[in-house]
C-alpha cells in the first residue's frame, strides 16, 4: 500500500516568523493521480508546494516524498529525490539569458551525459511535447507570450522525464482557449507519461478537466480531498460558494 | 536507491528480417552508453523492435526507438508485449522531428561584412539616440524648473542622499589619500633642487584645478551611475515603466529629471568635499615628513594659489554630474526583458560614464588653456 502513495505530509506547521501558514496539515498523493490544490488566495497553496520541495524550510511535522524524508538525506541522495520531480513556477522562471531550448537542457546538461546533438533532439522533442513549435527553440524567453513562456517552462520541468510533476498555477494568466489546450496537454502527458501532478491552481475549468482529486486548503490545514462530486456536497462555507457559485457551477455543468 | 539496470540491445539476423532486442533501462540517464552504437546499425532488412524485455522506458528511451525505426526501411515496427513501451513510443513518433537540427552558423566573409556593417549602423543610431535623449532630458528639466511647483522634491532629495551625501565619505577617503600621494611624489621630486615648499602650490593647483572634480566624476561613474541603471532597467524589466505611462506619469519627469537636478546640486558639494580631503592630505604629508607646519602651509596656499582655480575646478563638476547621470538613466531605459540585457547595459553605463569624464576634463584642460584661465 505505502508504494502507491507518492507524497505524505503529516502534521505540517510551516510559519513566516510569527505568521503560521500550515498547522497539523495531512496529506495523501497516490502514485499517477493529478490533485489539485485549491483554496483562497494567501492561504498558503504555493507555500505547500515550496515546503514539499524543500524550498522553504518547514517547522514541525513530516514530509515524505517517495518514501523518503528530505531533511535526513544526505546531498547526493537529496539531488537523486530532485532528479524524479519536475517544477514549474507560476510566472515560468525560464532562465532569460537562455533560449528556449537551452532552458530545457540545463537539467540535462546538469544531470546526464548525453552527446549535445541527442541533447538537442531531446530538448526540441520536450518542447514539441509541450506544445510549442519548434521554431520556438532558438528565442530566448523575452521574445514568447505568456502563454508560450508557460509551455516553455513545462517543458523544462519535463526534461528529465520526472515521475512528479508540480505545477503552480499553470493556467493563470492565459486565455480561456490557450488554458483549456493547456488542461488537455497536462491530462494527454499525464496519460502518456504515467505522471503524479500537484497542481496549484485557481481555474474552476483547469479542476474539472484534469483533476482526478482536489484537496482544500483553509484555516491552517486541509479542509477536504476528494472528487469534485464529493466536494460538492461538502459542507462549508468557502467550499459551497467555490463550486456552486456561478463560475464553479459553470464549469462543471450543474 | 533506485537501482539502473545498463541499457543493451541484440541484433538477430534471419533471412529478410531482422529483430533488434531491446533489454534493461532505457532511460534518459542510461541511453547515452548506447547512442552511437545504435546510430551506427546498418539496416538492409525491414527490423522489428522487440520492446518485450525492457525493464523501464521513458521519452527518451522512446526517442531513441523511434530514431532507429525511423531510420530503418518499410516494413519495420514494434514486437512484444510492453503497453508502457508502445504507447510511449506512440506519443514521441507523434512530436519528434524527423530531420535533426544542424544548422551551424556561417562564419565567413559575408558573416564579417554583415558584422562590420551592423556595428557601424549600431554606433550611428547610438550616437542618435543618445543625442535625443539628450535634448529630451534638457526640455523636460528646463520645462520642469520653470514650473517648480511639478517638481518631485521628496524623489529629489532622496537621491541627492543616495548619491550624494552617502558618496561624501568615500569620496572623501579617495581624495584625502591621493592628496598624500601627490604630496609624496611632489616632495621627493622636489627635494633634488631644495623646493620642497613647492609642493604646496603641487597640491594647490592639482587638487583645485584637476583632482577633487575628476575623483568625484569618477566615483559617481562607478557608485552612482551603475546603481541608477539598476534601479531603472529593473523597473523597466518589471514593467513599471510601462506602467507610469499608462497611468500618465511621464518617466522623463519621474525618473530622470530628479535624477539630473540631485546631481546637479549635488556633485559641486561633492567635489568641495573632494578638494577640502585632498588639500588636507597634502597638510598631512607636509607636517609629518615634510616639516611644513599646517599654518604655513594653509597661509602659502592662500598667497600662492589664486582663487580662479578653484572656480575652474567646480566648473566641472556640474557638468560631469548631468553626462553620468544623463548616461545612467539612458542605459537603464535601454535594457530589454533579459538579464542578460541589465547586466549589459550596467557595464556600458559605467564604462561609458567613465570615458566621458575623463574624455570631458581633457575638452575642459584645452579649452581653459586656450581661453588662459
Amino acid at each position: 500500500m505505502t508504494d502507491d502513495i507518492i507524497i505524505r505530509i503529516r502534521d505540517l506547521k510551516t510559519a513566516y516568523g510569527t505568521h503560521v501558514v500550515h498547522e497539523h496539515l495531512d496529506l495523501d498523493i497516490r502514485r499517477g493521480e493529478i490533485i489539485g490544490i485549491i483554496g483562497p488566495s494567501g492561504c498558503g497553496k504555493s507555500v505547500l508546494l515550496r515546503a514539499i520541495t524543500g524550498l522553504k524550510e518547514f517547522d514541525t511535522g513530516s514530509i515524505e516524498v517517495f518514501g523518503e524524508r528530505l531533511e535526513t538525506l544526505d546531498e547526493v541522495e537529496r539531488a537523486e529525490v530532485e532528479q524524479r520531480w519536475g517544477v514549474m513556477f507560476q510566472d515560468g522562471a525560464l532562465f532569460s539569458n537562455l533560449t528556449v531550448r537551452e532552458n530545457v537542457e540545463v537539467p540535462m546538461k546538469e544531470h546526464t551525459q548525453l552527446e549535445p546533438v541527442l541533447r538537442h533532439q531531446l530538448a526540441d522533442m520536450k518542447i514539441r511535447m509541450a506544445g510549442l513549435s519548434a521554431e520556438a527553440s532558438p528565442k530566448y524567453p523575452s521574445d514568447l507570450s505568456g502563454g508560450m513562456r508557460k509551455r516553455a517552462a513545462l517543458a523544462r520541468a519535463l526534461a528529465l522525464d520526472p515521475e512528479l510533476l508540480f505545477l503552480d498555477e499553470p493556467t493563470a494568466g492565459l486565455d480561456p482557449i490557450t488554458a483549456e489546450k493547456f488542461d488537455a496537454l497536462i491530462r494527454s502527458l499525464q496519460q502518456a507519461l504515467g505522471l503524479t501532478v500537484f497542481l496549484v491552481t485557481h481555474d474552476v475549468d483547469t479542476l474539472h478537466a484534469t483533476c482526478d482529486r482536489i484537496a482544500v486548503l483553509g484555516e491552517k490545514h486541509v479542509l477536504a480531498v476528494g472528487t469534485i462530486e464529493e466536494l460538492r456536497a461538502f459542507d462549508h462555507p468557502w467550499v459551497q460558494e467555490y463550486f456552486c457559485g456561478p463560475r464553479g457551477r459553470a464549469a462543471t455543468g450543474h | 536507491m533506485t537501482v539502473t539496470t545498463a541499457p543493451g540491445f541484440a541484433l538477430e539476423e534471419s533471412g529478410e528480417r531482422a529483430t533488434l532486442r531491446l533489454t534493461g533501462d532505457w532511460t534518459i540517464m542510461t541511453i547515452h552508453e548506447l547512442d552511437d552504437d545504435l546510430a551506427g546499425l546498418k539496416h538492409d532488412h525491414p527490423v522489428l523492435v522487440d520492446v518485450s524485455g525492457l525493464t523501464r522506458i521513458d521519452t527518451a528511451g522512446a526517442f531513441l526507438i523511434d530514431r532507429t525505426l525511423r531510420a530503418a526501411p518499410e516494413g519495420s515496427g514494434l514486437t512484444g508485449t510492453n503497453d508502457v513501451a508502445r504507447h510511449l513510443i506512440d506519443q514521441v513518433h507523434a512530436v519528434s522531428d524527423p530531420v535533426p537540427p544542424a544548422k551551424a552558423p556561417d562564419h565567413g566573409f559575408l558573416a564579417l561584412l554583415e558584422r562590420t556593417g551592423r556595428g557601424f549602423v549600431g554606433v550611428m543610431s547610438e550616437i542618435f539616440q543618445t543625442l535625443a535623449f539628450l535634448g529630451e532630458t534638457i526640455v523636460t528639466t528646463i520645462r520642469l524648473l520653470m514650473q517648480p511647483w511639478k517638481l518631485r522634491w521628496t524623489s529629489i532629495v532622496a537621491v541627492m542622499e543616495e548619491a550624494g551625501l552617502d558618496a561624501m565619505p568615500i569620496i572623501a577617503f579617495l581624495s584625502f589619500f591621493v592628496g598624500m600621494v601627490v604630496a609624496y611624489i611632489g616632495a621627493t621630486t622636489l627635494r633634488d633642487f631644495d623646493l620642497e615648499i613647492y609642493t604646496v602650490e603641487l597640491i594647490g593647483y592639482s587638487m583645485l584645478r584637476e583632482f577633487g572634480v575628476v575623483l568625484t566624476g569618477i566615483v559617481l561613474a562607478g557608485r552612482t551611475n551603475s546603481s541608477f541603471t539598476a534601479q531603472i532597467g529593473t523597473m523597466k524589466m518589471r514593467q513599471e515603466i510601462d506602467a507610469m505611462q499608462t497611468l500618465g506619469l511621464k518617466p522623463m519627469d519621474i525618473l530622470v529629471a530628479p535624477r539630473i537636478i540631485a546631481l546637479l546640486l549635488m556633485t559641486p558639494a561633492l567635489t568641495f568635499v573632494a578638494t577640502l580631503a585632498g588639500i588636507a592630505g597634502g597638510v598631512v604629508v607636509g607636517w609629518s615628513s615634510l616639516d611644513i607646519n599646517p599654518g604655513v602651509f594653509l597661509d602659502r596656499l592662500r598667497n600662492a594659489v589664486p582663487l580662479q582655480h578653484f572656480w575652474v575646478g567646480l566648473s566641472k563638476a556640474p557638468v560631469f554630474g548631468f553626462v553620468v547621470t544623463l548616461i545612467a538613466c539612458r542605459q537603464g531605459l535601454n535594457v530589454g526583458g533579459s538579464v542578460q540585457s541589465l547586466g549589459n547595459s550596467t557595464t556600458t553605463s559605467v564604462v561609458q560614464g567613465l570615458f566621458a569624464v575623463i574624455v570631458l576634463d581633457a575638452i575642459f584642460a584645452i579649452l581653459y588653456m586656450e581661453l588662459g584661465i
